[in-house]
């Protein structure tokens, strides 16, 4: 009768052994899903991100009308699904009876245009001085850094507002201007990597080798930026189109008739009463092309830099 | 300490001179003050009076000391072009209403953002988790402005429940204030969430759970009394946010502040309550920042010995 508790303990053991591997199993699992979800995210904002693209360069071959056609007959038709609606305007039309859907579409185009050379200014100005104050701290970081908390301490809104003032609201102007605001993100970025680069082996090779300054922070530093740059930028972008549709918005952006998103939510509020269809639908536009972005651009820091993995 | 607070302080005063100095030559980049003042029909002969009279033939560097002086010596930031009275008697007028709304805005951000990101801590992975992962990623992407329209249109049109627009009474502050504080909101919760949780895996929890105290008490009395020091001086950084953030948020609810007159006097070109408005608000940016920095120094040590 021996057997019977031994065997019972060897029943247990294996009980238990069945169990841990199901629970690391299921650690397993767990992690396996929760990293598909995450990257399911990444995966749909790639989607938008296309869409938003193709979009914005095919759009005179895609759009279902004309942007700045008008026919006051429609004028305030509603979406085709409601009451009223006109099956040839999808998304209704606006106070002038242009279709809704083809100025959103041709907003597109606006909108990255200026996301995308807003961005490019901010990298420009923003890589060279954080390059600049990492590498040679010192003074050159001081005078640097006194520059970012100057406009940091400026409301990016009212400087903005005041250089398209000064500048003129144009689509380059509202480039510089978005440009000129939004740089110092990345110098702070820029400026931190560069100080731990600096002190790394090859660099320390590349000083002893008596390379140029330029050299070093060309050739040998920037290519280790460009990931963290390049990631950052992508979400910038995102915050560069809601800054653009938020300045056409109050006005001192991109100028009616040219279809922006932001000027298209400004006219739409003067009939969210009624009408709230005007003012959703560009918003909505905005609204996901954000999304998207962000949601790429989290995907894109996961993929490339482990250490900021979210918890 | 000392020596920190004054180092601190000295740059703070640096970033105000400049940003008075930006604020002062945008206004001469942008147009001739003489231009705006006078009546279209002013023969070139009383342009050239006038500016006399007015010191505007002086050399810029000059005419910027002279501005200077009388901002920080008596406050006075010329006339409204357009009211024509003084820039900072409009500014008092509308500074009451914006700081009422940054408040309601700041008690909205806490009452939402610390009991969630608190719960989110504690059951990880939950659905008040999720969602609070997710309100942080669709407030990223979300235009504040649209989000303040959608508000309207759905609880002041559609549900007629609050008032749209307007500051007569305590039901207008509070569209406005959710529009606001949806802002800061998502940050502070992944603050709250992040700081509970690197202090929840202390030795010090677990000797206070040990000692058998009782959940709350770990929670709120132990852990979250250590993760808010990173909120508390985030707080203060915040403070731009709100301002930057009112500007938006007035003119989509018709709040008479002072970010709605910002809006209004630089669509008028009125320079004098642009450049008074670009001031103060730098001041009240830099105070938190300096506000947030002291309170950094004075709660940690580690900051000090830096």
């Amino acid at each position: 009768m021996k057997w019977i508790p031994e065997m019972a303990q060897i029943k247990r053991n294996g009980k238990q052994k069945l169990n841990m591997g199901e629970t690391e199993e299921r650690k397993l699992l767990r992690l396996i899903l929760r990293k598909m979800w995450h990257l399911r995210l990444g995966v749909l904002g790639g989607f938008v991100l296309f869409i938003l693209v193709v979009t914005a360069l095919f759009t005179p071959f895609l759009a279902p009308g004309d942007p700045y056609k008008q026919d006051i007959a429609k004028r305030l038709l509603p979406p085709s699904w409601m009451e009223k609606g006109d099956s040839r305007h999808l998304l209704g039309t606006d106070h002038l009876g242009r279709d809704l859907l083809t100025r959103i579409m041709y907003g597109s185009r606006i909108s990255l245009t200026v996301g995308l050379s807003a961005v490019f200014v901010e990298v420009a100005l923003g890589v060279l001085l954080g390059l600049l104050a990492g590498f040679h701290g010192g003074k050159t970081d001081s005078v640097i850094s006194f520059i970012v908390n100057v406009k940091m301490a400026f409301p990016f809104i009212l400087l903005a507002m005041s250089l398209v003032a000064v500048l003129g609201p144009s689509l380059e102007n509202i480039i510089i201007a978005l440009g000129l605001t939004g740089w110092p993100v990345f110098a702070r970025v820029t400026r931190i990597e560069t100080m731990k680069l600096r002190e790394r082996e090859f660099v320390l090779a590349a000083k002893s080798l008596a390379f140029s300054t330029t050299r070093i922070l060309v050739r040998h530093i920037l290519p280790n930026l460009i990931p963290s740059i390049l990631v950052l930028a992508t979400v910038e972008v995102a915050r560069a189109i809601i800054r653009e549709s938020l300045l056409s918005f109050l006005g001192l952006g991109i100028q009616p008739p040219t279809p922006s998103w932001g000027t298209m939510l400004a006219e739409g509020r003067d009939y969210m009463l009624l009408q709230w269809w005007l003012a959703t639908f560009p918003g909505m536009a905005i609204f996901l092309a954000a999304l998207g972005i962000n949601l790429w651009g989290d995907a894109l820091r996961d993929l490339t830099d482990p250490h900021l993995r979210k918890s | 300490m000392r020596v920190y607070i004054i180092k601190r302080l000295i740059e703070a005063v640096g970033v105000c001179l400049v940003i008075s100095m930006i604020s002062f030559f945008l206004l001469f980049l942008n147009t001739d003050p003489a231009l705006l003042l006078l009546p279209p029909e002013a023969e070139v002969s009383d342009i050239a009076l006038f500016k006399k009279q007015m010191g505007l033939d002086r050399p810029v560097v000059v005419q910027y000391v002279d501005f200077l002086g009388k901002a920080v010596l008596k406050g006075d930031f010329g006339d409204s072009f357009v009211a024509k009275v003084p820039a900072m008697r409009l500014i008092r007028e509308r500074f009451p209403a914006t700081l009422k709304l940054a408040v309601a805005a700041f008690i909205f951000i806490n009452l939402v953002a610390i009991p969630v990101g608190i719960i989110a801590a504690i059951r990880r992975y939950s659905l008040m988790d999720n969602l609070s992962t997710f309100s942080a990623l669709v407030g990223q992407a979300m235009p504040l402005y649209w989000f303040g329209i959608m508000l309207i249109i759905i609880f002041g049109v559609w549900l007629k429940w609050l008032p749209i627009s307007g500051s007569d009474s305590l039901a207008h502050l509070i569209l406005p204030a959710i529009t606001l504080g949806s802002w800061i909101i998502p940050v502070n919760m992944r603050l709250v969430r992040s700081g509970m949780l690197d202090v929840l895996t202390q030795d010090y929890i677990r000797t206070a759970r040990a000692k058998g105290l009782v959940e709350n008490k770990v929670l709120y009395k132990h852990a979250f009394k250590n993760a808010a020091i990173p909120l508390v001086t985030v707080m203060g950084m915040q403070f731009g946010l709100l301002l930057g953030g009112a500007v938006v948020t007035e003119t989509v609810f018709a709040w008479p502040g002072l970010g709605r007159l910002a809006v209004e006097s630089i669509r008028m070109g009125d320079y004098p309550v642009v450049q008074a408005i670009v001031v103060i608000f730098a001041m009240c940016v830099v105070l938190g920042n300096l506000a947030a920095d002291i309170l950094a120094a004075l709660i940690d040590p580690r900051i000090r010995l830096d």
